[in-house]
């Protein structure tokens, strides 16, 4: 299964994701106080700043790995909080059948139609300056596409023999659901968070690109991009190395997710992509 | 298995030339072992006004022999070998002959009405883009020849079927216009693969019968592609027996069916009797 | 055609319900007025502004208002622009959006659709991977990295283009956002038309058209294209909802006064009303563009029953 995957987008990523969990730790430098005496240096090995600085004197590629750890941990926390939701729902419409099935998936129907983004930002004037609640609230809008995943693999899983077997058996409900189909379904799952972490990073990148999210000093991604944009004209490095990070992320994810659906998932391998 | 082949070419007309002469037609594809012959050394003739059936079980390579008389085989297939057609060569010619060769003077019946047509035209277009294209005829005149040819091969209202859609036909219906676009330039060969599997016993029945007519009117050679040998034996003069790629028996139908030689011919007959397929039962 | 374009525009009002009352109860929800930054207010000043904007009724009752406004095509006062209603703002920004939406969706068609037939009659070959790297690259990078980066090389390295500023609408003024906009849309347009065009190519009733002898140009443009351009047509519903939420950011960047920037600063500065109109808007353009595209879906595939 492995062999499969893209290897050098695997690597990439790996490298990007340690860099964001080791930052606190392996940085000479903190990624919020300004350093009066080296500000604006551009690409320097000798004063130790690899990538630069920034107009307050900060050490760029430092902000990178601390915006990317802020993207990333949102992403997982909005991802997490949408996988909680959509496969308990999911489970539950697919496991139970019937009206209760169709009232669910009805509502869930009713929900697609919603404009995302509008709503997204709807969120960010409710939660504004709280950054973790806002991306459980969006996790929390976030949650469709895998209920509706999970609740078709329940459904071909509720045919399955050993389901039956268990019924049989006199197990209940909740525990036939918790023993036998939740790790039944931990493929799909993987395959749907590896495809949702980069969409909610966009997500975060887009509102703290309005403003919206993340706020000073915190950094991310999208902060460091709309940062970089307002001084490009002097310092393009400054909005070119955030983007190329961002894209990368992006990519190197979507890249892996599409394997690892080819992998687990042979009915949408389908497509000539 | 005896699969020792018994290749009986026929007979070279010193005189003439037949409208269809195959000599040595291999097919392959390319495999995870080396190519694969999907038609394997075929040679055959047919002589104006004549119908030859083709009987064999699907992945006998049937299907694939007569794409390759019509220079259709898919990109990675490698035909080799030689198909005449009027004394004219089709393996290997360019795209641009062909193109000028195909539904003029050679059309095709393809098995699956339902999907051979295109759903998102209509019938008329259908019909009339191969005049416009072989005849120059545009417009009106275009639409009263294929209005013609609609109700020659026996479809009611032919002239408000032209602004249908294939989706709100019949199989059988279906069935008729592909016959009936195949038949627009009066080609000298009709190739019709399996044209009668996919419908009803007495559609099938039907269909044969127009065949079988169309051919004493119009003088046209008809090859004959079917796994069924009660369709053979109700319309062809002539019938081959293919497996495996190869031509493994042939002769005339009376004699071949009232005494096959290889136990595979054997078998496909004894499966035909089987299910009492209407053998020459006029609709 | 008629009862069907009834019958669907009926199934439309309880969605615009829903994303009327959620943004309602969200935006109601949310802790602290928008009044409260002002410390310096008197309350009796706070209590004429409350009464003016029905903040003092039961939240029931101003759920009732708001719907009754809007049954009128009134979104009410703005909080933040005194004296200015939301139909007002909306009045002067949403031209700007219309025009720079359409424009991004004519030219990700314009670009995309040739690319992507280029890629499926290609296949496999040199062009298929370019357009397909193109593809990706244009899947992967958003809008607010390639909104600056054109600045950056048009505006400020060439200075071909202006950086920003609508200009009234002025061609040269146009070009960089809708290019902007249109970029990653033209990229989808390109990979669907790629694989749906492969798949119509592999059908039965291509070797049909082919087995009548037709020229391969005929082949293309009159039987492989049309069926393949039904993905294409339903993916434009999503893609108008894209390029809408796509202008906000354009429009923050290349500083136009569309509808997007009015509601970034809504959202900016708590001003509800704003907020909830555009937030409307949104769902009522989003719910049309969907019944638009079933109609062109309809009206396109004759198997479609109306």
């Amino acid at each position: 299964m492995l062999a499969r995957l893209p290897r050098l987008s695997l690597v990439l990523l790996a490298l990007i994701v340690l860099g964001a969990i080791l930052v606190p730790w392996i940085s000479p430098y903190d990624y919020a106080t300004p350093d009066w005496d080296s500000l604006n240096l551009s690409l320097q090995w000798r004063s130790g700043h690899l990538l630069g600085t920034d107009d307050l004197g900060r050490d760029l590629l430092v902000r990178l790995m601390w915006g990317c750890r802020i993207s990333l941990l949102v992403a997982l926390l909005a991802s997490f909080t949408s996988l909680f939701i959509g496969v308990l729902w999911g489970v539950t419409a697919g496991y139970l059948g019937g009206r209760t099935d169709a009232w669910m998936m009805r509502s869930v129907d009713v929900l697609y139609s919603l404009p995302f983004i509008p709503f997204v930002i709807v969120l960010t004037v409710i939660f504004g300056r709280d950054i973790v609640l806002l991306f459980i609230a969006i996790g929390a809008v976030s949650w469709l596409d895998i209920a509706r995943i999970v609740r078709g693999q329940t459904l071909t899983l509720r045919q399955r023999e050993f389901i039956e077997a268990a019924r049989v058996g006199g197990m209940r409900p909740a525990q036939i659901i918790r023993r036998h189909i939740i790790p039944n379904l931990m493929g799909i799952v993987i395959v749907y968070l590896t495809l949702t972490i980069p969409t909610v990073i966009l997500v975060e990148a887009f509102l703290s690109f309005l403003g919206l999210g993340a706020q000073s000093p915190l950094t991310s991604l999208g902060v460091l991009i709309a940062d970089g944009a307002s001084q490009m004209r002097a310092q393009p490095r400054l909005l070119i190395c955030p983007s190329v990070l961002l894209a990368l992320i992006v990519y190197c994810s979507n890249r892996i997710g599409d394997a690892l659906r080819d992998v687990f998932d042979p009915a949408s391998g389908r497509g000539h992509e | 298995m005896r699969c020792v082949m018994s290749l009986i070419l026929p007979p070279v007309a010193a005189m003439s030339e037949p409208l269809l002469r195959v000599d040595g037609l291999s097919i392959h594809y390319p495999g995870p072992g080396g190519p694969v012959a999907v038609v394997d050394g075929v040679s055959l003739a047919l002589e104006r006004g004549r119908i030859l059936g083709i009987a064999g079980e699907s992945g006998s390579g049937k299907t694939q022999l007569l794409l390759a008389l019509l220079g259709l085989v898919p990109g990675a297939g490698r035909v080799t070998g030689s198909v005449r057609l009027n004394g004219e060569q089709v393996v290997g010619a360019p795209d641009s002959r062909l193109q000028r060769l195909r539904g003029d003077r050679v059309a095709m019946v393809f098995q699956d009405p339902m999907t051979a047509l295109n759903p998102q035209l209509r019938i008329g277009l259908q019909l009339t883009e191969v005049l416009a294209w072989h005849r120059s005829l545009k417009g009106a005149r275009a639409r009263e020849r294929a209005t013609e040819m609609l109700a020659s091969v026996g479809l009611a209202e032919p002239a408000l079927l032209l602004e249908r859609y294939p989706h709100e036909l019949s199989g059988g219906m279906r069935q008729r216009v592909m016959i009936a676009m195949a038949l627009l330039c009066e080609p000298d060969l009709l190739l019709a693969d399996e044209p009668t599997t996919a419908l009803d016993v007495t559609v099938q029945a039907q269909v044969l019968d127009l065949l079988g007519e169309l051919r004493d009117r119009l003088g046209m050679a008809i090859l004959l592609v079917t796994h069924d040998l009660g369709v053979i034996a109700q319309v062809a003069d002539e019938v081959a027996v293919m497996q495996g790629g190869r031509i493994i028996e042939r002769g005339d139908v009376v004699g071949l069916f009232a005494a096959p030689q290889e136990p595979y011919t054997q078998r496909l007959l004894a499966a035909a009797r089987r299910l009492e397929i209407p053998v020459g039962v006029p609709a | 055609m008629g009862a069907y374009f009834l019958r669907r525009l009926l199934t439309a009002i309880p969605t615009l319900l829903v994303i009327i009352t959620l943004a309602f109860a969200l935006l109601h929800a949310a802790p602290g007025g928008p009044f409260d930054t002002e410390k310096a207010i008197l309350p009796e000043i706070r209590a004429s502004i409350e009464a003016t904007y029905h903040l003092n009724e039961s939240l029931p009752r101003q759920y009732l208002h708001y719907l009754g406004q809007l049954a009128h095509a009134d979104l009410g006062p703005s909080f933040q622009y005194r004296n200015t209603s939301v139909n007002e703002l909306i009045s002067q920004g949403l031209p700007i959006d219309l025009t720079i939406g359409g424009l991004a969706l004519l030219v990700a068609l314009l670009l995309g659709m040739p690319l992507g037939v280029l890629a499926a009659l290609k296949r496999d070959g040199l062009w298929d991977r370019v357009a397909m790297a193109f593809a990706m690259l244009g899947i992967s990078v958003p809008v607010y990295i390639t909104a600056p980066l054109l600045i950056l090389v048009f505006a400020v390295l060439l200075h071909w283009l202006p950086a920003g500023d609508w200009g009234e609408g002025a061609a040269r003024n146009l070009v960089l956002p809708v290019l902007a906009l249109a970029l990653p849309y033209a990229a989808y347009v390109a990979r669907i038309l790629r694989a749906s065009l492969i798949d119509v190519l592999q059908a039965p009733y291509i070797r049909t058209a082919r087995a009548k002898g037709l020229p391969w140009r005929l082949v293309i443009l009159r039987h492989a294209l049309k069926p393949a351009i039904l993905p294409l047509v339903s993916f434009l519903g999503p893609a108008a909802i894209g390029v809408l939420t796509g202008s906000i950011v354009i429009e923050t960047t290349f500083e136009l006064p569309g509808i997007g920037r009015f509601f970034v600063e809504g959202a900016f500065n708590r001003d509800y009303t704003l907020v909830m109109g555009v937030t409307v808007l949104y769902g009522g353009l989003i719910v049309l563009g969907n019944l638009l595209v079933d109609l062109c879906y309809a009206w396109l595939d004759p198997r479609v029953r109306l």
